[in-house]
């Protein structure tokens, strides 16, 4: 066996337990740092592919961005785990139903066309050629169009993170002299009459 | 005589050795970058203590020389206490998550030309992707110890170093521009043509007087971004104790102090590689080599201590206000300037 | 190394840079807008659609033109789509600007921002020729669509359904890139006349792409909102601001029928036989339970919500009746039936939520059928104009809404599907008793609520014309169709 299909196997081996455990774990914050390895899996084995610039950037931006805020979020949330997963028994036996159906159904239709899929060649990259010179080339030059659009999409979602989250900027509290002013004291002070107690 | 040595060696090792050859490059790097964190906090102490009119620590060894190393067994013999209500796992991890990308950037950092553990292509993108990943031995600290200090540290450091991430990654893509390459080796050998050098004087074509805003960016940024003073109200012992590391005894705490130090003499070297022209000798007549950099490191290590001397500490929201409405904006503005100037005919980069 | 490089033709691009442009301008210019009104910000908004309909209408060539290497494509079919979705736009904007600057949580600049980027987004998947610029420009509109549901963040039920909305939204997206890849993977390209053109030459796995396509469909299905990908529809139509319902309840078909069309007519239209069959069980049960639940309701806005169900069952009618055995001929003829009845519908819908928005007032909905009591005491000119729009609804002669019906009815006769066709005047028949319910409500029972009709000029004077344009298009349907057939065929 080859030193690289040690090393894929060594790195799947970790991704699928990984994923797992994203599923099972029964902390949250172990959930997510289960998910950000997960992550750093995929890249390393992306990286054994030759996709360098993938490798990095989903590391850049899943692991070292997305996710710390992710975790964020995670460790101030309180949730009870356990009452969430109250349900699960219940719903395991139809769940389980349905997905074993989805998978032979999958399986009936896709059935030989994909066995042969672990034949298909990773076309070798040529020495000389940078693999992230090319990508940047290829997404200024031809796909520009969707590349643009794309950076549109992060400016809609900035918009809309910042109108569904700011309230507005004042904090500050300060006194308008103009109205106090104009306070009578009838606007502060109500007159009640009380009917007198007995005491007893 | 050498290629019989490494003829001998390879065959004693057979097909194992490429790995264990780049196993030797690995300590070859990392034992003297321990030493040298080691040795930086000696360089400290004392720096700060002449700043203060003071002599610093003077009585293990001569000049006070063996200090660090006392200081790190005492460390090392210190019991490891775990907070009740800590997550155990986590607790214990988050000091390896911290050192290890400190540690894991020196990997296509170069020395000389040619000089360096591995020589990538996209260098400049895999430091971004590993110093973007520090960030997570400190909030998993904080959250782990179970202490309301150690959280607050973790937040605000978790804020602070996603913030400065933004700016310096602006910084990082001008200077890419301008090399045309996310090569480290590439970006340093981009230096040394230009107007001035061919009069000689080649630190005038280093990239930090054309980008010199974005120099001061990432020198700062870079300050902000290891939590150094005067942005590190991550550890305020005056208002949270310590941050994050306010539970950590012994060797646990010690390899979060190793990752900050080593963090900083990674800072210093990137801000020498892009900006100060790496191994480059400022002037045509002298040679080039690892000695510039050393000298150029040691320089940037230096400024790091003389900020903690002199600055009082930001209040946490300057430092947001820092980062968000001033640095970003202004990178982005250089950032266009560059652009632009590149396309002109009066580029200097050609 | 730059050589081989073209900048693209702009031109063809021009209404969607212009409204990019508009956009990121008004953004930055609503930062100095202090009015609670916002009068500026709506009056650049309302001045950059109609300038994005003006460039549309000038550039507009007749011919089919690829650009941004063909990835973006302008034929009649888009020009005309992307001028009616202007023109909805306008209109909803003016019905819901009263609306918006009563209530303060929503009078902020961002709403005709994201409005107007919602548009963008529309117009990128009108005009795509790329399974991933299509792609983009569904999540660019429903990425603003969700944070315009979510608008109005103190309510409850708002965000309630714009969460419901973002998830299934996101499954929704999930299952379309899973068709995509499948499609990738069968045909070794992303781009839509190449995928014809390699499913022409044969040589393709029929397997992989048929499972493919039953993702398509459904990625589509859950953005028309039909039968059973319909759950979202009624809450979030319910749940909603009524002027972001009213949006999504019109502009968004339009480009939903584009997405139809760029997908399986022009990309697929070789597996026409089997996204026949998919659709035609959609359209069914879309018909079936759309028009059944609709009775049960008590609120206009989830009344409506099910109606739109069932119209676009009924518009999807069209989509079946393409291809039958192999014969194309009919093709063209059943594919503008459905364009047809997809913008009488927008037409007909915008003059209904519109009514909603006539009858709110600030703290107050009006978006219960018990609000329509009584209307003809309140307002006979806005009665009719309510009747004019549920009758056309429901399809009774001779509002557009019957031509429309009566088009696809044409088309899937002509195919050959009688029972289909007895079903769709079935299902039209039990529908018209929920649409004739309003009117016996606004005409024959007391009003519950004497307070004089409050909207602006502008706004009367717009639904009047959009209640109008209804019965017009009703006595004069031909030119509209006529419109329709051409920009297909001139298109495909």
């Amino acid at each position: 066996m080859e030193f690289k299909t040690v090393v894929f196997y060594f790195l799947s081996a970790i991704l699928v337990y990984a994923a797992l455990r994203v599923i099972t774990a029964r902390n949250p914050v172990h959930a997510a740092l289960h998910l950000v390895l997960s992550f750093f899996s995929a890249g390393g084995v992306w990286a054994l592919l030759q996709a360098e610039f993938l490798a990095i950037s989903i590391v850049l931006v899943y692991v070292g961005a997305v996710m710390v805020l992710f975790l964020f979020v995670v460790m101030m949330l309180d949730i009870n785990i356990d009452r969430i997963r109250e349900g699960f028994w219940n719903y395991l036996p139809l769940g389980a139903v349905v997905g074993l159906l989805m998978v032979v159904e999958m399986g009936a239709i896709l059935g030989s066309q994909y066995l042969g899929a672990a034949e298909a060649q990773v076309p070798q990259t040529a020495a000389g050629v940078s693999n992230v010179k090319e990508l940047g080339r290829l997404l200024f030059t031809e796909y520009v169009y969707p590349f643009e659009l794309a950076s549109v999409i992060l400016l809609v979602a900035l918009i809309a993170a910042i109108v569904l989250t700011h309230r507005g900027a004042k904090k500050t509290k300060y006194t308008d002299p103009a109205k106090q002013v104009f306070v009578k004291a009838a606007d502060r002070i109500r007159v009640l009459q009380m009917p007198a107690e007995k005491q007893d | 005589m050498m290629d019989m040595l490494q003829q001998f060696i390879q065959g004693v090792f057979g097909p194992a050795w490429p790995v264990v050859w780049n196993l030797l490059k690995i300590v070859a790097v990392v034992a003297p970058l321990l030493l040298g964190v080691a040795y930086l906090t000696y360089f400290e102490r004392k720096v700060i203590a002449y700043m203060h009119v003071r002599i610093g620590p003077n009585r293990v060894g001569p000049l006070g020389l063996i200090q660090p190393i006392a200081d790190g067994l005492k460390l090392l013999l210190k019991e490891i206490i775990v907070p009740s209500g800590a997550d155990k796992w986590v607790y214990l991890i988050a000091p390896g998550l911290a050192i290890a990308p400190a540690l894991a950037a020196w990997a296509v950092v170069p020395f000389a030309d040619g000089l360096g553990v591995a020589n990538i292509d996209a260098s400049l993108l895999y430091i971004m992707a590993i110093a973007s990943m520090g960030v997570y031995g400190i909030i998993l600290a904080g959250w782990a110890s179970n202490s309301k200090y150690a959280f607050l540290g973790a937040m605000r450091s978790a804020a602070q170093m996603v913030s400065y991430e933004i700016s310096m990654g602006f910084a990082l893509v001008t200077v890419l521009m301008v090399s045309n390459s996310l090569n480290l080796t590439e970006i340093v050998r981009a230096q040394d043509h230009g107007i001035f050098a061919g009069m000689g004087l080649t630190f005038l074509s280093w990239n930090w007087l054309p980008l010199l805003p974005m120099f001061i960016v990432y020198l700062v940024s870079g300050v902000a971004e290891t939590n150094r003073a005067p942005f590190d109200v991550v550890e305020g012992e005056s208002e949270i104790v310590a941050g994050h590391m306010v539970e950590y005894s012994g060797m646990a705490f010690a390899l979060f102090f190793l990752a900050e130090y080593a963090n900083m003499i990674l800072i210093a070297a990137l801000t020498s590689l892009l900006f100060l022209g790496g191994w480059l000798s400022p002037v045509g007549f002298l040679p080039d080599g690892f000695f510039w950099l050393a000298a150029k490191m040691s320089f940037v290590l230096f400024l790091f201590l003389w900020f903690r001397a002199t600055f009082p500490r930001y209040r946490f929201d300057q430092i947001m206000r820092l980062g968000w409405k001033v640095f970003i904006p202004v990178s982005l503005v250089w950032f266009t300037v560059v652009g632009v100037w590149m396309m002109s005919p009066l580029n200097i980069w050609k | 190394m730059l050589t081989n490089f073209v900048i693209p033709d702009l031109l063809p691009a021009a209404p969607e840079l212009f409204i990019l442009a508009m956009a990121c301008v008004i953004l930055i210019v609503d930062l100095f807008v202090k009015s609670k009104a916002r009068t500026l910000t709506f009056a650049l908004t309302q001045l950059t659609l109609v300038g994005c309909a003006a460039i549309t209408y000038m550039t507009s060539t007749g011919e089919i033109t690829y650009t941004f290497s063909n990835m973006f494509v302008d034929d009649l079919m888009a020009d005309l789509l992307k001028l009616f979705l202007d023109l909805t736009v306008i209109v909803v904007l003016f019905y819901a600007r009263g609306y918006i600057a009563e209530r303060v949580s929503m009078a902020k600049g961002e709403f005709y921002v994201l409005v107007l980027l919602a548009t963008l987004g529309m117009m990128v998947m009108i005009s795509a020729n790329h399974l991933l610029t299509l792609y983009l420009g569904l999540e660019m509109m429903s990425l603003s669509v969700y944070a315009m549901v979510a608008l109005n963040r103190d309510s409850t039920q708002a965000t309630e359904a714009a969460m419901k909305y973002f998830v299934l939204g996101a499954l929704a997206s999930g299952l379309l890139l899973y068709g995509i890849s499948m499609v990738y993977g069968a045909t070794g390209t992303l781009e839509i006349t190449q995928v014809a053109q390699a499913l022409a030459q044969g040589a393709v796995n029929k397997t992989i792409l048929v499972f493919g396509l039953v993702f398509l469909v459904a990625g589509i299905a859950f953005k028309l909102g039909v039968v059973p990908f319909h759950m979202w529809i009624p809450d979030v139509y319910h749940g909603a601001p009524t002027p972001v319902t009213l949006f999504i309840a019109s502009a968004p078909k339009l480009a939903a029928f584009a997405m139809v069309i760029r997908l399986l007519v022009n990309g697929l239209f070789f597996l026409a036989p089997d996204w026949q069959q998919m659709l035609m069980i959609l359209a069914v049960l879309s018909m079936a339970i759309g028009n059944l639940a609709a009775i049960a309701q008590t609120n206009i806005k989830r009344m409506l919500a099910y109606s739109a169900i069932s119209h676009m069952g009924f518009m999807l009618l069209g989509m079946v009746s393409g291809v039958v055995g192999g014969d194309a001929r009919f093709a063209l003829n059943a594919y503008s039936s459905s364009m047809f009845y997809m913008v009488a519908y927008v037409i007909t819908s915008v003059a209904g939520f519109g009514m909603i928005l006539l009858l709110a007032r600030a703290g107050f909905e009006a978006d219960s059928l018990d609000d329509f009591k009584g209307l003809n005491k309140r307002s006979p000119w806005f009665a009719s104009m309510m009747m004019v729009v549920m009758l056309s609804m429901a399809g009774i002669p001779f509002f557009v809404g019957f031509f429309a019906k009566f088009a696809v009815l044409q088309a899937v006769v002509a195919a050959g599907y009688m029972w289909l066709a007895i079903a769709a005047v079935l299902f039209s028949l039990i529908g018209a008793f929920y649409y004739l319910r309003v009117v016996k409500l606004m005409y024959f029972d007391a009003p519950l609520d004497e307070t004089p009709i409050a909207a602006g000029f502008d706004t009367k004077l717009l639904l009047s014309a959009n209640g109008l344009a209804v019965a017009l298009l009703g006595l004069f349907p031909q030119t509209l169709m006529y419109l329709c057939a051409v920009a297909l065929v001139r298109s495909l």
